[in-house]
């Protein structure tokens, strides 16, 4: 009787319901991610006036959209499982070092080192993720922070490692004292470049720049593809993990996993052994971790050790949240737009503000736009409520 | 403008409806200084929706209000508040302790009321500023510990103290307050040891020959029998009687608490009842069970259900009926024996009960029973998908959701339950009560059980979703031979549907007897006065 | 004036005469207990003070290692003791209202840093400069504090990840004011403070006084100090941080204080007892900020030097390790615990790169580890909070079972007796 009166709506008037469509649309899409949006808009409208050529501009935010990519899907599995946000990512960033000095140490040299960093990295991603899920299933409720704090013990521990462990290529030990990792480790010769070489769509081989004769659409056009590279191995090789964890997260156990993290009672009354579930994801997590911080470097040309991996997480967690993911619930669409998002910004404030009142305010506007959004998400009422 | 009343309280004519649902009618009551008046009544028998209107407590204002009169010494009043309400004298100890566990007896006594020393500093930064007045706080204290008579150490850290002096501190905070006339004590006794609950009794009495009049929830009848000197009974929302508790007894308070003239239980023998065979021999024996559900504890439950039966298990709120089936499905911590078609259940994990083919509705709804923010497809699919492998293909050598066939599955149910809603995409905290109620059915229906428990499967939804769901569970019963158990507060439900029902108190079972017997016999198993005409 | 003298005198006596008690009844129950009960107990002290007995293990043997004679150690520490008592001090309160260790002071770090390099750019130097700073810094800190704290609110329940947030996301806007903001919108005439462009503050600002006038470094320490042997006692320094330790035990017995603890238990029972519980937390972390910003300031003029975009963000983890390995948890933690924090934590912070050079021969070493320790620390300490109070949970748990258990005993010696 009640519950047809409850799903009736009250009748509105016509000119308020489209505001409050507007309204509805704009809280939806989320005031904070609709500033992102436009102000990333706004840099791109204002990139020819402060001598910025787009066709660079577009082939570094793609060149970082994929570098970043693959560990800011790392959150996907813990945010579903209801682990939150995956402050620790630099335990699978370390299990990733760990796999890339071991396969310069075992000195192969070009392609095949990348896939051999990721087999070494495996087996310490598994077991730091297996030790981490068992430590975050102890704090149900706090795992956001003692993740982070995790995170730090671990990188500043490993920072220890590096000066003692017996690595022994020339290459990667410093040269005066004769013991103890460099802080970077060029993957020149290894791995540089391996997956951004792949299949590269580089267009200034087949496109000249704008020369005096040209009209205007077509400077700009030969100016726009002159400048563009797109790393066509790594975006490849980021939408085939895509791919994997979105087809995994529609399986059996992907489906118990969600479940958890949407509500772990239901699931445990469904029979499903939460702790288990909850650690399977934290060990994807961490070797997504140390798989894109190999994607990372094959690109960037360095590996960087001891305190670089420090505030990796930061970017990653505020990137998915950009993308529009929350405490607990993420989907890959979020993954690929927020690192667009948030690596499009990081990419185009320093050229754009630096080419028109030459000053670098871009380090600035990143802490405040990621960490705001960090903020955002976690004093949002509708996630204050589990 | 007011005359000098012989009454402190008197509430006339007190009616009260949610949404056109009548809970209170004409219901009348008046009270001297110094009377205990105990207020007895089945739950949901209106009791403490006449205590939420005498304290102006919010859910009566955002409801609509109420009718008729509350006047005190004479006057009328309306509280627009709880504080309102104490402003006048009147307190309440409600049920579950409001009291902070690191603060002593005193701190809790007086929490936000402490006498205070003014200082140089509190002059400028104003009154918080105060220091407290530790000598005059536990004068205080100790004055309201010595009009409640009880033994009770004012300097002792709440959380280290026996449940019985907290109770005790509740009630003193109460009457430590100034000009405090009447206080309501709702099931003040019900945690406490035998003990206590005499010292508590006599402490009562000691408030009431001080002028503090006493208004007593109850549900153990004897100790209305002792300390009140008069009775009301409730039932329906009605107030059915009052009596002088010298001249009555605990049977026919339990016969005016429970009696109704309404005879439901032909029900229970319809025709379809007689197509299905009740084997007499129990698919699930319970032995010596105890569970630690907060709220719910369940001491020591034997008991047989059996095979295609439809067994109700009913009692009073808080005796442990809910921690039956929370503690067997593995929910809540629990140990103890059962065995199931003819083999023991491993107690604590969920999975076991499942896969042999137990399944549970439970009563939390919203925190158990659904994925609030998933489709009505994964609410209703997904235990039969984790625990029997429906719902999935092969696509190579990986098996991943089958969306058609979930599809399939949900908009059957959907349509044979009247779930009423958008689509089988819609997510399941868009539904009315009603409504998730019958997801919560389905889910279980889906898993295809061979014993299913039902836990409150009508609170909180309204009649024309409560008669579908009672429907839908019988025929259930009836038709694919499920045995059905059914937890439930409400004794017309049970024996509306039942064969038989067992009775909890106190965590334990009082008795099981054929759903026709007479609503009083229940009723004196409720309030754990078990009968010589016990069957088993 | 006389009143709260005296208010703070009897306060202090109960404190004292609170803690003697306290501990002449414990070495009572001791007594009192067998042997046994004793060592049980003994076990349970470990468990719960495992952090302070890590640390004193680890002191002992480190001191030896590294070389240092004593008194240096010792000097190195009393230095620190004196920098940092108050920054860990100001933690305090925030943890009396049940929110937790306030990773927010640095927001009251970042405060009393803008107040310090208005007052050297206005050249007011000495104590009468400290003084100005502070009281620059005080509606900074409130204004920050009441963010924090209204933040805070509607985080309820994961108010330090927040907390710690909130940090970061301040130190951008804190670099945005004093990176690209002063000298161009806030009139900064020192060209010795400003980046050589001509606006941002430089990476380092020294107090050592500029222009052969005396600067604020050392100035409190130095006003009225003796020496022990090496050791320099600052009194005034002393007397300031006794004034504040004065403050926190008074505060407990005020109203508000009361109201913090009450808050702290349970927000709901607070509220129902007519507690504004919002307002209450607000003001916790607001008295946090501000007292964090005064710290700030005596740390950095016993340091000289500003590290203007390190220095706060360092000092939020050092004051909260060093309170934590004290002993302190995430809902309990008093003066006590402070003092012992740093003393423990600052011998280790001292001894390490030394302890590490002597045993690998690599200085660097020595300082990974401490900084390991810092965030081992507070790590260890959030997770055995976390797991006590699970294990909390489960005692009922366990007395149902063992009440069942005694009734099934009790029923079959009744049968054999029958």
């Amino acid at each position: 009787m009640t519950n047809e009166l409850e799903l009736q709506q009250t009748p509105q008037k016509k000119g308020s319901a489209f505001l409050e469509r507007i309204k509805s649309g704009v809280k939806a899409f989320g005031l904070p991610r609709l500033i992102i949006t436009g102000f990333l808009v706004l840099l791109f409208l204002i990139a020819p006036a402060a001598h910025v050529n787009i066709g660079t501009a577009i082939t570094d935010v793609i060149n970082r959209f994929g570098m970043n990519a693959i560990m800011v899907l790392a959150m996907v599995p813990m945010i579903h499982s209801g682990c939150g946000l995956n402050f620790g990512l630099p335990l699978g960033i370390i299990a990733g070092l760990l796999g890339a000095t071991l396969s310069i140490q075992t000195n192969i040299p070009g392609g095949a080192s990348f896939w051999l960093a990721i087999l070494y990295a495996t087996p310490f991603s598994v077991i730091f993720g297996w030790a981490y899920g068992k430590l975050l299933n102890k704090v149900k409720g706090s795992e956001m922070m003692i993740a982070t704090y995790v995170g730090f013990s671990a990188v500043s521990f490993m920072c220890m490692m590096w000066l003692l462990l017996p690595f022994k290529n020339p290459t990667m030990i410093w040269g005066y004292g004769g013991s103890g990792l460099r802080t970077t480790i060029s993957t020149q010769g290894y791995y540089y470049h391996y997956l951004n070489d792949f299949l590269a769509l580089d267009f200034s081989k087949w496109v000249s720049p704008a020369s005096v004769g040209d009209g205007a659409f077509i400077g700009a056009m030969k100016n726009f593809f002159s400048h563009l590279v797109i790393p066509t191995g790594m975006i490849l090789f980021f939408a085939v993990f895509a791919f994997i964890i979105w087809a995994f997260l529609k399986t059996k156990m992907g489906t118990a996993m969600t479940a958890v993290g949407s509500n772990s009672q239901f699931a445990m009354a469904s029979g499903i052994n939460i702790d288990r579930t909850r650690t399977i994801s934290v060990i994807m997590s961490t070797w997504l971790g140390a798989v894109g911080i190999l994607v990372y470097e094959q690109s960037f040309g360095f590996i960087q050790l001891y305190n670089a991996p420090f505030y990796m997480a930061m970017p990653a967690v505020s990137a998915i949240l950009i993308g529009g993911a929350s405490v607990n619930k993420a989907t890959i669409t979020n993954v690929i737009i927020g690192t667009i998002l948030y690596q499009g910004i990081v990419t185009m404030t320093p050229s754009v503000m630096n080419g028109l009142v030459h000053t670098d305010m871009s380090e600035v506007i990143r802490i405040i736009i990621s960490n705001g959004m960090i903020i955002y998400a976690l004093t949002r009422k509708t996630e204050a409520s589990r | 403008m007011a005359e000098k009343s012989d009454y402190l309280l008197e509430m006339k004519n007190i009616s009260k409806d949610y949404n056109g649902n009548v809970v209170l009618k004409d219901v009348s009551l008046s009270i001297k200084p110094g009377d205990v008046v105990g207020l007895v009544g089945e739950n949901g028998a209106g009791k403490s929706t006449l205590m939420n209107i005498l304290f102006g407590m919010n859910v009566i204002r955002d409801t609509g209000g109420y009718g008729g009169k509350i006047l005190i010494e004479g006057n009328e009043v309306n509280f627009a508040s709880p504080s309102d309400a104490l402003k006048a004298g009147i307190g309440m100890v409600h049920q579950e302790f409001s009291l902070l566990p690191g603060f002593t007896a005193t701190e809790n006594i007086l929490l936000n009321r402490e006498p205070q020393n003014k200082n140089i500093i509190s002059q400028v930064f104003g009154k918080r500023a105060n220091t407290l007045n530790r000598k005059e706080m536990q004068r205080v204290a100790l004055l309201a510990i010595t009009k409640l008579g009880v033994e009770l150490n004012s300097e002792m850290v709440v959380g280290s103290m026996p449940v019985g002096h907290k109770q005790f501190t509740e009630i003193s905070r109460e009457i430590s307050k100034p000009n405090i006339k009447l206080l309501v004590l709702d099931e003040p006794t019900a945690v406490l040891a035998e003990k206590e609950a005499e010292a508590l009794l006599r402490s009562i009495e000691n408030l009431s020959k001080a002028g503090i009049a006493v208004i007593f929830i109850t549900h153990r009848l004897q100790e209305i029998l002792d300390v009140c000197n008069k009775v009301v009974v409730m039932r329906d929302g009605m107030v059915v009687k009052e009596l002088v508790a010298k001249s009555t007894s605990i049977s026919e308070m339990a016969k005016l608490m429970v009696g109704r003239e309404v005879k439901a239980q032909e029900n229970a023998e319809d025709e379809t009842s007689k197509l299905r065979v009740v084997e007499n021999k129990p698919i699930l024996s319970i032995r010596n069970l105890w569970v630690d559900m907060p709220g719910e504890i369940v001491k020591n439950v034997n008991l047989d259900v059996m095979k295609g039966e439809f067994l109700g298990i009913g009692g009073l709120a808080g005796q442990g009926k809910i921690g039956i089936p929370n503690g067997i499905m593995g929910l809540y911590t629990a140990g103890g024996k059962v065995t199931f078609d003819g083999k023991d259940i491993p107690l604590n994990n969920p999975r076991e009960c499942l896969t042999s083919g137990l399944a549970f509705v439970s009563e939390d709804r919203r925190g158990v029973g659904l994925l609030l923010d998933e489709s009505l497809e994964w609410n209703v699919t997904f235990s039969a998908m984790q625990i029997h492998n429906k719902f999935l293909k092969k696509i190579g050598f990986i098996k991943f959701r089958d969306n058609k066939a979930i599809k399939k599955t949900t908009d059957k149910y959907i349509e044979q339950l009247q779930v009423k809603c958008t689509s089988s995409k819609q997510k399941a905290k868009e539904l009315s009560g009603g409504n998730q109620q019958k997801i919560c059915l389905a889910k279980a229906f889906v898993l295809e059980p061979k014993l299913l428990f039902v836990s409150e499967p009508t609170r909180g939804i309204d009649i024309g979703a409560k008669a579908l769901v009672l429907e839908s569970l019988k025929r259930y019963n009836r038709e694919s031979g499920t045995t059905i158990v059914m937890i439930s507060s409400e004794l017309e439900e049970l024996r509306s549907s039942c064969d038989r029902i067992a009775i909890i108190s106190d965590g334990a079972v009082s008795g099981i007897l054929p759903a026709s017997t007479s609503s009083e016999e229940f009723g004196m198993l409720m309030v754990g006065n078990k009968t010589p005409k016990e069957a088993s | 004036m006389s009143n709260i003298f005296k208010n703070a005198v009897t306060s202090v006596k109960d404190g004292f005469k609170g803690f003697g008690d306290r501990q002449s009844k414990k070495f009572h129950d001791f007594v009192n207990r067998g042997p046994k009960e004793n060592l049980k107990n003994l076990g349970e002290f470990a468990l719960n003070n495992i952090v302070p007995i890590i640390f004193i293990v680890f002191c002992a043997f480190a001191i030896p290692i590294s070389g240092q004679p004593f008194s240096s150690v010792v000097r190195d520490v009393v230095t620190r003791l004196m920098r940092n008592s108050f920054l860990v001090l100001s933690l305090l309160i925030p943890i009396m209202a049940g929110m937790g260790l306030n990773f927010g002071m640095t927001l009251g770090a970042m405060a009393g840093q803008i107040g310090l390099i208005l007052v050297s750019d206005w050249q007011v130097v000495g104590i009468p400069g400290l003084m100005l700073a502070a009281i620059i810094s005080i509606p900074i800190s409130i204004v920050l504090g009441w963010f924090c704290g209204t933040m805070l609110n509607k985080a309820k329940g994961r108010e330090m990840v927040t907390s710690y947030m909130i940090s970061f996301f301040m130190n951008g806007v804190y670099q945005l004011v004093v990176l690209y903001m002063m000298g161009s919108i806030i009139p900064i005439a020192s060209n010795s403070l400003l980046l050589p462009r001509g606006y941002g503050i430089r990476n380092t600002v020294n107090f050592a006084g500029t222009k052969g006038s005396l600067g604020m470094r050392k100035s409190l320490d130095n006003f009225w100090s003796f020496n022990i042997g090496t050791i320099q006692i600052p009194i005034l320094t002393i007397l300031i941080i006794a004034l504040l330790c004065i403050f926190i035990l008074w505060f407990k017995k005020t109203k508000l204080g009361q109201d913090m603890r009450a808050v702290g238990q349970d927000m709901e029972v607070a509220r129902e007892a007519g507690i504004k519980v919002e307002r209450t937390r607000v003001l916790a972390i607001i008295i946090s900020t501000v007292l964090a910003g005064f710290g700030m300031i005596i740390y950095l003029s016993n340091m000289g030097t500003l590290n203007t975009y390190n220095s706060h963000s360092q000092i939020g983890m050092f004051s909260i390790a060093a309170l934590l390995v004290g002993g302190a948890s995430v809902s309990k933690a008093n003066i006590r615990n402070a003092f012992l924090g740093i003393i423990l934590f600052h011998t280790m912070f001292i001894v390490s790169p030394y302890a590490g050079k002597n045993l690998i021969g690599e200085a660097q070493l020595g300082e990974y580890f401490r900084v390991f320790v810092s965030y081992g620390v507070i790590t260890l300490s959030l997770v055995l909070y976390e797991v006590k109070a699970r294990r909390a949970k489960g005692h009922q748990a366990k007395e149902l079972k063992e009440a069942q258990e005694k009734m099934l005993k009790n029923k079959e010696t009744a049968e054999v007796i029958a």
